[in-house]
């Protein structure tokens, strides 16, 4: 891969540069875990780079350092949102949700449920958010919903006594309802049988054709193997320091 | 970059306010933008109420500024204006929830009543108008209509925290204040009262400032937080990234202290 470019073209979305990232643990004893260091990669229209390593290598964090989710210390984290790059790092916290409302999605590992909201507003909400009326909201949230295999009986419970498989199934649908140019995923396929694994596939094989650029973690090798254009492979830095 | 509208809504800058020598609060600066909601949380006599009152005009600070962008003439400094300017402000674009229902509701009137005489206080006239529009408020607000000639000593505490928050919206107001709106409620009363907030909140498009010692309140109805830890801000930032990667030992230990939000 290359990056490092000052004034990248305008066909890279996403470009980081030299992203270092540390916990201090203020009450165990200001404990300083290092998690990434000197992280850089570059994401084109269509890329789909698959973060590969050990539990405990920073994966997760990486995707939550690029949502804005975690802080991080220093570098570059550019998304290119509405044809200008946005620092993710320097950005103000308005700018952080501009940019996750329009350009950034993400599939955490698991539902961030809601309480007592129903299923299929949980799906429609990223939709709301942008303004849509709530009628077309719960349309398409019902039409996600029913591409994953969730139950129609299931759409006007809260997903929060689903069983695993099926709170990731709203996860997904809650993270692809949304036409984002910037999909990050956190081991989406993890509790999904076969069929909805195809399902899912599917569907990021359809966001990369549309020109989406997708950074996720796939513990499945043959999820890995059928969509990844680029790998970046990650080791826990307490390890190697 | 601009995401909306090019001024804050609420600015405040350098507030501090000192009760003789006791720290209320202290260098206190932010601005708070349209459709944005902010948490403010911390630990009790944190000075979370005293920036409270002094950004809501109840409370002249001992120094710094609030200003407010008012519909006439942009960003207004509120301590600036006359009184009777300022009482305007706080009766139509501004609301106000306590976290006790009685300081905010009037207490020898119905529940009708109570919305009504908010509308009224802004020029409301027709009878009909203003009967419909409370209906339609305290339906919003899962208010039982039967209830609407009853006095507010007569309902639950959740109910009247329903009245007091349709009273407060009634009249479309482009801020909220709320000091703690779901404390002093019993669990499951303030679980459904959340969720009508957070309805609201998203719906509505409202501007907020939510005092709250509830960090899933916080999580669920704000998109920033201020963390405040003896009348100073210790920490802000995007809500979900100061209460998932907390950098200030004080916030560590807020966050730690709570099982799960
Ligand atoms: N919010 C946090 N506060 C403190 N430490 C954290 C936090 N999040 C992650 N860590 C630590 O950072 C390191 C990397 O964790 P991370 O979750 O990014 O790994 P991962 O590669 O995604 O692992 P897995 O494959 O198990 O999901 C771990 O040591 C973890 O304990
Ligand atoms: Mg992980």
């Amino acid at each position: 891969m290359s990056f490092r470019s000052p004034d990248p073209t305008p066909e890279i979305i996403v470009w980081v540069e030299n992203l270092a990232k540390q916990f201090v643990l203020h009450n165990q004893g200001a404990a300083i875990l290092e998690v990434l260091r000197d992280v850089s990669l570059t994401l084109r229209s269509g890329d789909c780079l698959v973060l590969n390593g050990p539990s405990g290598a920073g994966k997760s964090s990486l995707l939550r350092c690029i949502y804005g989710n975690y802080k991080s210390d220093s570098g570059r984290i550019v998304v290119r949102h509405n044809g200008q790059p946005v620092d993710m790092v320097a950005a103000t916290p308005r700018e952080v949700l501009s940019v996750r409302r329009q350009t950034l999605g993400y599939v955490s590992q698991f539902l961030k449920v809601i309480p007592r909201v129903a299923t299929i507003d949980v799906v429609a909400e990223p939709l709301r958010r942008e303004g849509m009326e709530a009628g077309r909201a719960r349309d398409n949230a019902a039409t996600m919903l029913h591409r994953l295999n969730v139950p129609e009986r299931l759409w006007k419970l809260a997903p929060a006594t689903f069983s695993g498989g099926e709170q990731q199934r709203v996860n997904i649908a809650r993270g692809f309802v949304s036409d984002y140019p910037v999909m990050l995923l956190d081991e989406p396929t993890s509790a999904l049988d076969a069929t909805n694994r195809e399902e899912v596939i599917a569907l990021v094989q359809e966001k990369l054709a549309a020109g989406a650029a997708v950074i996720g973690i796939f513990h499945d090798e043959d999820v890995r193997d059928r969509l990844a254009t680029h790998l970046l492979n990650m080791a826990p830095l307490r390890e190697a320091a | 970059m601009n995401s909306g509208s090019t001024a804050p809504l609420l600015s405040v800058s350098g507030l501090s306010h000192y009760y003789g020598a006791i720290t209320g609060c202290c260098g206190v600066s932010f601005d708070l933008w349209p459709g944005e909601v902010i948490g403010v949380v911390g630990e009790s006599g944190s000075g979370k109420t005293t920036l409270l009152n002094c950004i809501s005009g109840r409370m002249a600070p001992t120094v710094g500024k609030v200003e407010f962008c008012t519909r006439t003439e942009g960003l207004a400094d509120i301590y600036r204006m006359s009184e009777a300017e300022r009482r305007m402000l706080m009766r139509t674009d501004w609301g106000f929830v306590h976290q006790n229902p009685r300081d905010g509701l009037r207490m020898g009137v119905s529940a009708g009543a109570n919305i009504g005489e908010r509308l009224m206080a802004v020029g409301a006239r027709h009878y009909g108008e203003i009967r419909d529009t409370a209906n339609d408020w305290l339906g919003k607000v899962e208010f039982n209509l039967d209830r609407m000639d009853h006095l507010p000593s007569t309902f639950s505490g959740g109910m009247q925290q329903r009245l007091q928050i349709a009273r407060n919206l009634v009249t479309g107001p482009r801020l909220v204040f709320m000091d703690e709106p779901t404390g002093g409620l019993d669990v499951s009363v303030q679980a459904r009262l959340l969720d009508l907030l957070r309805e609201l909140v998203t719906d509505l498009g409202l501007s907020a400032i939510v005092v709250t010692h509830d960090l899933a309140v916080a999580r669920l109805i704000t998109q920033r937080l201020m963390v405040m830890r003896q009348g100073e801000v210790v920490e802000t930032g995007l809500t979900d990234q100061v209460l998932d990667d907390p950098q200030h030992p004080y916030s560590q230990l807020l966050v730690s202290s709570i099982l799960q939000v």
